[in-house]
């Protein structure tokens, strides 16, 4: 079984910690896995993504053409990497920086206002939380138990209130889906 | 045993320091530069020292000094950057220096861009700076191995008196995997009767390259000669992965060795018989792997991120008695394992075989 | 009867195979004596250059190591930061310190590294037949400047103490010439000096020596010293350029 996600957003959006919050739920759990960033020479602004592998067995390629999934944080990373989901794949869009006029039929596309949800909790920054609470039911190899301890483990000991407020995300994501 | 998840550049640094090395000079360069960097937050508080060179030169010069003494010692470029060691690599081959250099091969020539790149293979393999000398080349092609290889590289380059080259690439140095924080294996048994401490003692020693008569001259090549050939006959590396019945081969180093293997998978489920035999020495050039495939397998891809360098050495290997092809990409692209697969059922016209 | 000179113990017993009135000899056996008398020929590691002066490897008692043309302080560098116990001095030619190893040079005088340099200045690429170097003076003919150093298209010459003078890290800083007893006596107190200077660890020390070069100078011994004198000495600026006050109370 393997999880292949990608995540991408404006730089300071939070996607390479999303990507190491999901590396490290990988790693929690004792899976195989990959963190990608895709890396350029300029350090800031523009477009940030990475990827990230989880798989119970070992991972041969790291190389992603076609994802399970995807997060994108704003509408240049929906129209960037919403062609690289394969058929039947998942793909959340924070919908408050997104509005989309023509989506594909053969994916699943959830369309969450993330940064609006993110506002609402008070902090504009943890709207990739949020998208991360929209995607982990479809996710096959990590839930919410490991995620929580990666996150203990990234931001537990020095900032527990940050990890507060990102669980809270999480969790209004994943009710977001619910209702 | 420990394990951790750390980028393939950290990887190296921390292997670097758990194999005892105390001394890396360096001059920062996109992508190794998560190598200098975790050093110099890492080695002094253990008591070693990182020098930020005011060049590649200066670099791998203090690394040639460091060397004489007997230090283990480590320095880390791309590409261009290892252009501009060349000579002090040269130089240290010739004095017999045991010093690991790890290559984050970017794409070139020139100054190219930062994408992964096997461009320097033949730099790397066929001396690179001038004169005829070997570098030992290791090629990691998972996070775990550039752990392993590197504490490898400074065991091989004690054990043979020789500068050990890792090659590796961007995207194995900026990718995270988890890696089992391996002790360090029993270092091996050195004569150090060699090195350059100051003469207390004993007689006063020299280290230098000038060889002031063509006599001696010669006889420094043919003792070197000896060297390569012994490692040549003894340290071959390789992995070979679904090769048993395999009636085509693929051959492939480093990241491409790794996405090769998904093409394997692939390959069998399609019913194509692909095997894949991954050099991990890419000098000495691991020629033993081919010997019982070279009157058995119909024919070999190699898959490489340049203009098909290694494939010289593959036709050498099975000495031209099938047909070897090249599929590759270049200036930074990787290939995915579909693309792969596409090209060795062109090129062998092997459609049929899906509908058998 | 008493014996009053002796070679010193810094040397082998290899006989100097340097030219007739080339003064590299004379010092090499100041390095040797200075050597000797502060005791450090078994803790002292020297790098020698390519060129003429890359001879020295063969003369001095101490443990030696060649380097690439300019690279000598680099590797003398790695060495230092290896064994930072032992003394370690380089022994370079204009060419190689000042030329293609410029760059090593400045930053080891940036870094303050704590080794000595002995440069050498000939004005000329000895070993390799007399071309010009960056420190031949306006005028001179070499075979690379046939009809003499255009300071136009070539620059004036280098004069590289004064430039490693205004590095921070570069402590002590003395050009002296080896053409005369009374300063030859000087440069041996210099050169004592920039070894003492690294044994307190205050930082990089560079005696520039003014040589001569009497076969590609096409000179005899005796003319050539008073050319080095008529032409060098007024060009190059003489004695100690900097001499921090750390180094002062030494």
């Amino acid at each position: 079984m393997m999880d292949r996600v990608i995540l991408a957003g404006f730089g300071g959006q939070g996607v390479m910690f999303l990507g190491k919050v999901l590396a490290y739920a990988g790693m929690g759990a004792d899976l195989e896995l990959c963190w990608i960033p895709s890396y350029g020479p300029e350090m800031r602004g523009g477009t940030a993504n990475c990827s990230v592998i989880l798989s119970d067995e070992e991972i041969y390629s790291h190389v992603i053409d076609y994802a399970d999934a995807a997060i994108v944080l704003n509408k240049p990373a929906y129209d960037k990497f919403a062609p690289k989901i394969k058929p039947g794949g998942v793909l959340v869009v924070n919908s408050s920086l997104a509005k989309l006029d023509k989506v594909r039929e053969d994916i699943t596309i959830i369309q969450i206002p993330a940064t609006d949800i993110a506002n609402e909790i008070g902090n504009s920054s943890i709207a990739n939380m949020v998208c991360l609470g929209a995607l982990l039911p479809t996710m096959k190899l990590v839930d919410l138990q490991k995620i929580e301890k990666a996150m203990n483990e990234l931001t537990g000991k020095k900032r527990p209130q940050l990890l507060e407020t990102n669980l809270n995300a999480i969790n209004r994501g994943m009710e977001f889906i619910q209702e | 045993m420990e394990k951790v998840l750390m980028k393939g550049n950290e990887i190296i640094g921390e292997a670097a320091i758990r194999s005892g090395c105390k001394l890396f000079f360096g001059y920062p360069i996109t992508p190794s530069t998560e190598v200098v960097e975790y050093l110099s937050k890492h080695l002094p508080p253990k008591g070693g020292t990182v020098l930020q060179a005011e060049d590649e030169i200066g670099a791998i010069n203090m690394c040639y000094g460091a060397a004489c003494t007997g230090s283990r010692v480590l320095t880390a470029s791309s590409s261009p950057g290892v252009s501009l060691k060349q000579e002090g690599i040269s130089y240290s081959a010739a004095v017999e220096l045991p010093m690991v250099i790890v290559n984050v091969n970017r794409c070139g020539p020139g100054l190219g861009g930062l994408g992964p790149a096997q461009s320097d293979y033949f730099q790397s393999v066929k001396g690179g700076g001038h004169g005829d000398y070997r570098l030992i080349v290791l090629a990691p092609s998972t996070a775990q191995e550039l752990y392993d290889f590197t504490m490898q590289g400074f065991d091989l380059a004690d054990q043979y008196r020789n500068p050990v080259l890792i090659l590796t690439d961007g995207f194995l140095g900026q990718t995270m995997e988890p890696v089992v924080l391996k002790e360090r294996p029993e270092p091996p048994k050195v004569d150090r009767s060699w090195v350059v401490d100051g003469a207390k003692g004993r007689e006063k020693r020299i280290l230098a390259s000038y060889s002031l008569t063509n006599e001696i001259g010669e006889d420094n090549n043919l003792r070197w000669e000896k060297k390569y050939k012994n490692i040549q006959e003894k340290e071959q590396q390789w992995e070979e992965f679904h090769t048993e019945d395999a009636e085509y081969l693929l051959v492939s180093y480093g990241t491409t060795g790794r996405i090769c293997k998904s093409t394997v998978l692939n390959a069998r489920k399609k019913g194509i018989k692909l095997g894949l035999i991954r050099p991990i020495t890419l000098w000495p050039y691991p020629e033993k792997a081919f010997i019982p495939y070279k009157d058995k397998v119909k024919g070999i891809v190699t898959v490489e991120l340049n203009t098909g360098q290694m494939i010289e050495d593959v036709k050498l290997a099975v000495e031209c008695k099938m047909p070897v092809h090249l599929y590759r990409r270049q200036g930074g692209m990787l290939p995915n394992e579909h693309e792969i697969l596409d090209y060795v059922e062109d090129i062998f016209s092997l459609t049929a075989v899906e509908e058998v | 009867m008493e014996k009053i000179f002796a070679r010193s113990k810094g040397l082998t017993d290899v006989a100097f195979s340097f030219c007739p009135g080339c003064t590299h000899g004379t010092i090499m056996r100041l390095i040797a004596e200075v050597l000797e008398e502060l005791e450090i020929i078994e803790d002292t590691i020297g790098i020698s250059p390519v060129g003429c002066a890359g001879f020295c490897q063969n003369f001095f008692s101490c443990d030696f190591i060649g380097a690439p043309h300019g690279r000598a302080q680099a590797v003398g560098i790695g060495v230092k930061r290896a064994l930072p116990d032992r003394t370690v001095f380089t022994y370079q030619g204009d060419g190689d310190i000042a030329a293609i190893g410029t760059q090593h040079a400045i930053h080891a005088a940036a870094r303050g590294e704590k080794i000595t340099s002995i440069m050498v200045n000939n004005a000329i690429y000895g070993m390799t037949g007399g071309q010009m170097a960056p420190t031949t003076i306006e005028g001179m003919k070499t075979s690379t400047s046939p009809y003499g150093r255009d300071n136009i298209l070539d620059g004036a010459p280098m004069d590289f103490p004064k430039v490693i003078a205004n590095l921070e890290g570069a402590v002590y800083v003395a050009s002296v010439s080896v053409d005369s007893p009374k300063n030859i006596k000087k440069a041996k107190e210099a050169i004592k000096k920039a070894f003492k200077v690294q044994q307190a660890g205050l930082g990089f020390a560079l005696v520039s020596v003014l040589s001569t070069c009497p076969t590609n100078w096409g000179m005899t011994p005796v003319d050539s010293l008073n050319w080095l004198r008529e032409n060098m000495m007024p060009i190059y600026e003489m004695g100690e350029l900097k001499v921090t006050e750390e180094v002062e109370a030494l």
